[in-house]
């Protein structure tokens, strides 16, 4: 009981505060566990009915009571990393120029609204796509897309109508790229100032310097960052539940209405009851676990980046 | 090298250390009117009536200095005198500093780097920089450390940068040290070791100048000495103008001095006196350069 030794240690009020403290830091893993505890009971129907297989069946038939995974798991992947694609480079893109090129009024106003973009409602985003984003989409976006040379692609073929995976990818993007693009600028901007002048006095371009020092210092930051935005749009729920459609099933095209894990929760809950119930707590742990595997992966990558032998492998 | 020549560097070297002369300096052009025979003299920088500002603070005021071509020359002088800000306007680094500008003329081989059509990226592969802390780069290998800034120019021969860099590390006195361990981290090497990583990085891109912000205020005396060592070679084919606190090191390793100085709080700092190592140390012209030297103050 070390712990409690060095609690006992000292003054009064060191050890109150030690007490008080430890308890709130408590507190997290006490909440984290009831909720997995809650998740994992109110799920022992679904559980016991439909066992393992309910992670790879696709069938969802509320009627003849047969229930899978599947689609939901499929549909939170491909909008998350669709989201990531689009939202990574864009809000790298701003980090590097808020930090290296941007005069410092500008730097604040925009840092102001990358995090205004943060602070709009989840439900805001989703009117906003449905009847801004999915129309433009239609008429200006998508007609471009088919006509061009990949147009041949599976996954841009079929019919837009407006709520599909496609319209809730973008607008995820939009949503998590104040994440990335907040926790980018941190991490660019932790960049020692002697790093730059070590590429800049080498006759490196602004450009050379970001890409040859800057970028690979913060690497596993910026990793950091992405990931994190990803754990985001895995989870949002909302905004998605509004402009996918929310039609369970494995979608070959972009175009093609989806659903997410959060989505058909949020879809469903209203009217659930009695086994349809359990499947979506169930579907809610599956969501849980997957967003913890995201963030312990991104642990790992971090991890592994900072400790592997820098550079070793190259030249 | 005859007598003529030796006398000649007295006097580029000597620059405008006299109060007494008006403000006025020998262009590099008007003072060598047969430059293609004195080439050794040539001074390789020339500082003509150089101001620099941050924002609206005044860094330096009115610098002029002949820096010999082939010749280390040291620059030193209390705490915030513009010592360093002197020669980051050399390569233009400064420009990194926003609202940070100069005045006057930096000539590097008659050519003014501040001229509209000069590219600073430019000015920097001719003026090398060395720094005072250690910053090599840590995702990159030993290795790769050194031809960084090769490899910003395009791509090259394996061949070709084998040879650049066992060559540049050899310069730096650090091959023996890391010939076999070119592939590892380049921050996984002490202090000292990174040190002359970073002249090693340096000189790979051939500079013709190379600015030396007190390279060896952060390491122990045995990576000063190998420093300092490395830098009596590296002038038989460089420029080098370093930057020390450390007198003996000045007096040790340099054929020219200039002492910076502020005569008043919150005025820009001067170039106090510029001349030979030996006559700086022994019998310099202004009182202050005298008291700083022999260690009265600063």
């Amino acid at each position: 009981m070390n712990l409690l030794k060095r609690i006992r240690r000292g003054h009064t009020s060191d050890t109150i505060f030690a007490f008080v403290a430890l308890l709130f830091g408590l507190s997290i893993v006490v909440i984290m566990g009831g909720i997995i505890f809650q998740l994992w009971l109110q799920s022992s129907v679904a559980r016991s009915e439909f066992g393992w297989s309910f992670l790879w069946s696709a069938a969802y038939r509320p009627g003849e009571n047969e229930y899978g995974a599947l689609t939901f798991i499929y549909g939170t992947l491909v909008t998350a990393f669709l989201a990531i694609l689009l939202a990574g480079p864009v809000g790298v893109g701003i980090a590097a120029y808020l930090v290296e090129i941007a005069p410092d009024r500008v730097n604040r106003i925009l840092g102001f609204v990358v995090e205004l973009l943060a602070a709009i409602p989840s439900i805001v985003y989703g009117l906003w796509g449905f009847f801004v984003l999915a129309p433009f989409l239609r008429d200006y976006v998508v007609p471009v897309i088919q006509a061009s040379p990949l147009g041949w692609l599976p996954i841009f073929g079929g019919t837009f109508f407006g709520p599909t995976v496609f319209t809730a990818s973008i607008v995820l993007a939009v949503m998590i790229l104040p994440t990335v693009a907040a926790v980018s600028r941190d991490v660019i901007r932790a960049v020692p100032q002697d790093q730059r002048e070590g590429m800049l006095a080498l006759g490196a371009t602004r450009w050379e310097m970001f890409r040859q020092a800057v970028l690979p210092y913060a690497g596993s930051g910026v990793l950091g960052a992405i990931i994190l935005g990803l754990g985001r749009a895995a989870g949002e729920t909302m905004a998605v539940t509004f402009i996918i459609g929310n039609s369970p099933r494995l979608f070959d095209s972009l175009f093609d209405q989806g659903a997410t894990l959060a989505s058909i929760i949020a879809g469903q809950f209203p009217e659930a009851g009695g086994i349809l119930l359990s499947v979506l707590i169930e579907l809610g742990l599956v969501l849980f676990i997957i967003t913890i595997l995201i963030n312990i992966s991104a642990r790992l990558i971090v991890s592994l980046i900072s400790r592997s032998p820098r550079g070793g492998i190259r030249a | 090298m005859d007598s003529d020549n030796i006398t000649r560097e007295k006097e580029l070297a000597r620059g405008r250390s006299d109060e007494q002369e008006p403000r006025r300096l020998r262009t590099a052009q008007g003072s060598t009117a047969n430059r293609a025979s004195e080439t050794r003299t040539e001074p390789a920088v020339t500082v003509e009536n150089l101001d620099m500002y941050y924002g609206s603070f005044k860094a330096l005021q009115d610098v002029n200095m002949l820096i010999g071509r082939n010749r280390v020359t040291a620059l030193i002088g209390p705490s915030g005198c513009g010592k360093s800000t002197f020669i980051r306007s050399i390569n233009r680094m400064h420009e990194i500093v926003p609202k940070a500008r100069v005045e006057g003329k930096v000539l590097l081989d008659g050519e003014d780097v501040y001229a509209s059509d000069v590219d600073p990226v430019r000015v920097r592969r001719k003026v090398g920089m060395v720094f005072q802390k250690p910053n090599p780069f840590p995702t990159m290998s030993i290795y790769d450390n050194v031809v960084a800034g090769i490899k910003l120019g395009g791509n090259h021969k394996k061949s070709e940068l084998d040879e650049v860099v066992e060559r540049t590390l050899r310069q730096a006195a650090l091959w023996d040290e890391v010939k076999d361990k070119l592939k590892q981290g380049g921050t996984s090497l002490s202090g000292g070791q990174q040190q002359r990583l970073c002249i090693a990085r340096t000189l790979a891109i051939e500079p013709e100048v190379i600015l030396m912000d007190e390279p060896a205020s952060a390491l122990d005396p045995v990576s000063t000495q190998k420093i300092e060592d490395a830098m009596e070679d590296l002038k038989k084919k460089y420029t080098v103008v370093i930057v020390t606190h450390n007198m003996q090191q000045a007096a040790r390793i340099s054929d020219y001095t200039g002492f910076f100085f502020i005569e008043n709080m919150g005025d820009p700092g001067r170039l106090w006196e510029f001349d030979e190592t030996s006559k700086m140390f022994s019998n310099p012209n202004r009182k202050e350069t005298e008291d700083y030297v022999t260690g009265r103050f600063g």
